[in-house]
Parts: structure tokens; C-alpha cells; sequence
């Protein structure tokens, strides 16, 4: 039998335990705001928000199944969202309905079936709203593990496919005829986004992954010259709304998940308000 | 004759048995500057898919001579406002590129004063170029452009045309090109093809012109419509500067 923690409540440990729990929920929130910074400038310069946030939502469903198949939980939710993204291509090939419906269907259709699969197992305790909402409090070494060498493998292949990947964003037909495989970039960039909501996802939850993707990257686009800033500015400001999040869930007490996402929307606000012209 | 940079051969298209293209034979060879025309749905673009190799056709078969290396310039390409790309970062994704060889394409397209401007928000004509500055980073001996004047104001099309011409010669490249205006590219075409479906018919632009196919495709036009012409005491070059006529 599985049993899942229950947020600690943090006022009740000792100073140590405290701060042990602080340091690794900011640790795990700085990693995933570096790793969610390059790939949120894809989701916003493709537009595919709402694929991603499809995605996220299919994790829960990955989730359920990996507690039903015993299978590891990160493992699982990287498995899901790519089973997810295949199908979406094959249905894509059915004009009768357009991308964005199909798109819903998917997304909550996959979210609710995680649900009722998770009811369905009564012997299992399942901290729901953790995963609904994040709870970077209950991040454990494990996943600390995950989550740094996930995002090593993540940026490093950003980095390495750099150039094409940003080809392909700009005209695919171009970035073919000079000789770059478009279908793997595809399918690369897919499994990255599926990677980040797998390694993201216990810590600002399925409902909130893609707001930590594209709201720092749209932050970062007044502040950027090139696009290779732009990702640099979207983990920047990641990372301080992670910090300001954290500050805020442990001072007064808030969910950290969504007060990381509130962080972030204020600095949206903040740096659009800024009286300064963009240059690019 | 030597052997042609690429040749097609009876190539059909279909899609869901819908013909797309019939039976098209087409060569480029070297310097040689084919001009593809065609009313919309012709295939034209179906064409250079097959052209490009991005589309593999139902039938016929595609020979590119060895050692070909081609250029393409795509009909329109929109940056999205959200991605801030200059002119410089956008030629760098060309995959060959120097620093110096893009000085150098800039200088060849007549716009070395955008290198650094943002691509989001350049004008029809000067997007065009930059566009042919990245086929030409490829170092092609065949450049395939698609409707390369879209976008472009008359005075900007008359001038694109003369560069490509210009550049055919510099480089000694095949050039295939789509256009919907035969008049104006008609100077700078060593052959125009006529496509609806099949080859209406092909040859020399005066040929063609006179070619009762070609005219129950597109009519006399010049019968409807007259280039309307006034003199000008000086032209522009592409960064704005006046030049005067001597």
C-alpha cells in the first residue's frame, strides 16, 4: 500500500525541520523555473499554451495509472503526456473538428478520468489537491533528484538543438529544405514540455504548470533582444517569482503553488507597466 | 547540353483522387531562369513542393544532378511579433552561414543597413530580401523562389526582378520562380512555363504570350488593363537615399 504525505503544516515542526523544508522547496522551484524558462519562450513564440496545458492536465491521469500499474510517478506522467501528444496528432487528421476543441476534449476528458480513476482506488490515500495545486513543501530529496537531473538532460538538449529548434519555430518548410530533421524537432520539443510537467508537477500542480511556462516568458519578451535572452530572462524571473512565492506562502501561510503563479503574474504586470520602449 | 540541375518527369500529384498535377515535365539548367505561372489552384505550389523534395509525387520521378544545392525562398514567412529576431540572428539560422558571408548576402540584396533591425516589423519589399539572403547563405546552385515579389509594391517587384536577375548572373544559379504577373518578370525569363494541372504550354515569355493556350488561361490583358507610367527625375536606393537619373 502506498501512502502519500500529507502537507506538513509548517508553523508545527521544529526551526530545523523548517528550514530544511524551505531550502528544498527552493531549491526545487529555482530548478524548475531555470528548466521552464527556455521551454516556456517555445510554448509562447508556437502558441501552444493550450497544448501544453492539455498536457499538464493528462498528468493527473498518468499519476492515477502509475499508482494503479505500480509504475514510478515521474515515469509514468512523461509516458501520458507523450501518449497524449500521438493521439493529438492522429485526431489532428480529422479536419471536422478544430484543434483548439479537440484540444478541450482531450484536456479535460483526460483530467476527469484521472479523477475517477483515483476515486475508484479506495485503499490509496492520494494528496489530490497536491497534485491539482502543487505543494512545494512536500518536495523530497527523491525529488529533488529527479528534478536537477531531469533538467540537466532538459537544458542540455535545449541547448544542444538550439538552432534548429528555433528554425522550425520560425518556418518549418525552410528549416526542411535546409536540411533539418522537422519531425524529430517536433517530436523533441514535445517530449521536452512533457518532461518539464512531469518533474513540475508536484510543485506548482497539473492546473498551474503552464502559467510557470509562459507567464515568465512573456515577461521576458519587453526585456529581450534576442531570443536567446529571452530565455534567459524568463528563467531569471522564474526563479524570483519562485522566491517571492515561497517568501509569501511562508509568511502568510498561502498554498505555495499558487502564490509562486500570483508572484509571477505580478511581475507580468509590473515590468508591462514599466515606462520603457521595447527595442525588438 | 549539359545535364540539367534537376529535371521532373511526367509527375502527377493527387489527393484523394483529386488530380493535382498531370503529366508535368520541367528542367532547370544552369543560369537559366524558369518562370512558373498559373492561375490560383493551378498546383504551382504543389510544384515546387516536388521541386523542394518536400513532397513526394503520386507518380514521375525527380532527378537532381549531383553536387545540387538549393536555395529556397518561401512565399511568406511572419515572425511572430513575440520573438524578438534581427535581421543577423535570423540569417544565423541559415545553416552554413559566416559572419562575413552574411555581410556579404546582405550587401548582394542591397539592405546591409537592416542587419541589425528587428524582423518583426520590416516592410513587404525588405522582408523579401532578407529572405533571399537566406537562400543565398545556402550557397545554392539552384534557387527556388516562391511568388518572390509578394507584397511589393510595383516600383519594389521591377527591382526584386532585376536582382534576381543580377544575382543569376553573379552566381550563375538555376532559378526557379512562381509569379502570377508574367508582363513584369518577362525581361529577366529565359523560360516561362504556363501550368494549370498540366503544362499548357512553355517557352520564351514572347512566345508564350502569343500562345492561344496561354491566352484563353489568362486573356489579352493587355487589351483590359494599361500600365499606368509617369517619368520620375530619381529613384531610391533600398535604404531610402535618392538617387538621381543622369
Amino acid at each position: 500500500m502506498l501512502i502519500i504525505m500529507i502537507t506538513p503544516i509548517v508553523q508545527m515542526e521544529p526551526l530545523s525541520t523548517m528550514i530544511e523544508f524551505l531550502v528544498r522547496a527552493c531549491l526545487a522551484g529555482l530548478g524548475i523555473a531555470v528548466i521552464a524558462g527556455p521551454l516556456g519562450c517555445f510554448v509562447v513564440w508556437r502558441r501552444m499554451a493550450y497544448f501544453g496545458d492539455t498536457l499538464a492536465h493528462s498528468a493527473l491521469l498518468g499519476i492515477a495509472l502509475g499508482i494503479m500499474l505500480e509504475v514510478q510517478l515521474n515515469i509514468a506522467v512523461i509516458i501520458c503526456c507523450i501518449l497524449l501528444a500521438l493521439l493529438l496528432v492522429t485526431l489532428q487528421q480529422n479536419r471536422n473538428i478544430a484543434t483548439d476543441t479537440l484540444l478541450g476534449i482531450l484536456a479535460h476528458s483526460t483530467l476527469s478520468l484521472g479523477l475517477v480513476i483515483v476515486s475508484l482506488m479506495d485503499n490509496i490515500r492520494i494528496d489530490l489537491m497536491g497534485y491539482l495545486f502543487g505543494d512545494l513543501l512536500a518536495v523530497n530529496n527523491v525529488d529533488l533528484l529527479w528534478i536537477y537531473s531531469g533538467g540537466i538532460l532538459v537544458i542540455g538538449l535545449v541547448c544542444w538543438l538550439w538552432r534548429p529548434l528555433l528554425s522550425i519555430t520560425i518556418h518549418e518548410e525552410l528549416a526542411r529544405v535546409e536540411g533539418i530533421p522537422v519531425n524529430t524537432m517536433r517530436m523533441v520539443l514535445m517530449l521536452l514540455i512533457a518532461m518539464v510537467i512531469a518533474v513540475a508537477m508536484k510543485i506548482v500542480g497539473v492546473l498551474l504548470i503552464t502559467s510557470l511556462l509562459i507567464i515568465p516568458a512573456a515577461t521576458a519578451r519587453k526585456l529581450a533582444a534576442s531570443p536567446e535572452k529571452m530565455a534567459i530572462w524568463a528563467s531569471g524571473l522564474g526563479c524570483l517569482a519562485v522566491i517571492l512565492g515561497i517568501a509569501l506562502s511562508y509568511y502568510y501561510n498561502t498554498p505555495t503553488g499558487p502564490s509562486v503563479v500570483v508572484a509571477a503574474g505580478l511581475l507580468f504586470i509590473l515590468v508591462t507597466a514599466l515606462p520603457m520602449k521595447r527595442s525588438y | 547540353m549539359s545535364v540539367p540541375l534537376l529535371q521532373l518527369t511526367d509527375i502527377n500529384v493527387c489527393y484523394a483522387d483529386q488530380p493535382i498535377l498531370q503529366n508535368v515535365t520541367l528542367s532547370i539548367s544552369e543560369k537559366e531562369i524558369v518562370t512558373l505561372i498559373g492561375p490560383n489552384g493551378a498546383g504551382k505550389t504543389t510544384l515546387v513542393r516536388v521541386v523542394l523534395g518536400l513532397l513526394n509525387p503520386t507518380s514521375g520521378t525527380r532527378q537532381m544532378r549531383d553536387g545540387v544545392t538549393i536555395g529556397y525562398m518561401p512565399q511568406k514567412v511572419s515572425v511572430e511579433p513575440t520573438l524578438p529576431l534581427s535581421v543577423k540572428h535570423f540569417l544565423r539560422l541559415a545553416k552554413k552561414e559566416k559572419a562575413t558571408d552574411i555581410s556579404k548576402v546582405l550587401q548582394q540584396v542591397g539592405i546591409a543597413h537592416l542587419v541589425n533591425q528587428p524582423v518583426y516589423g520590416l516592410s513587404g519589399g525588405e522582408m523579401q530580401r532578407v529572405l533571399l539572403a537566406r537562400a543565398l547563405l545556402q550557397k545554392p546552385n539552384l534557387l527556388v523562389l516562391d511568388e518572390p515579389v509578394q507584397g511589393v509594391d510595383i516600383t519594389g517587384q521591377r527591382e526584386l526582378y532585376k536582382l534576381i536577375a543580377a544575382l543569376r548572373s553573379e552566381l550563375g544559379c538555376g532559378v526557379l520562380m512562381v509569379s502570377h504577373d508574367l508582363h513584369l518578370v518577362m525581361a529577366a525569363t529565359d523560360k516561362v512555363v504556363c501550368l494549370n494541372k498540366h503544362v499548357c504550354c512553355s517557352g520564351h515569355p514572347e512566345h508564350v504570350t502569343n500562345d492561344p493556350a496561354y491566352i484563353a488561361l489568362f486573356g489579352e490583358q493587355e487589351s483590359e488593363f494599361a500600365v499606368y507610367a509617369h517619368h520620375h527625375d530619381h529613384t531610391h536606393s533600398t535604404d531610402g537615399a535618392v538617387i538621381h537619373n543622369d
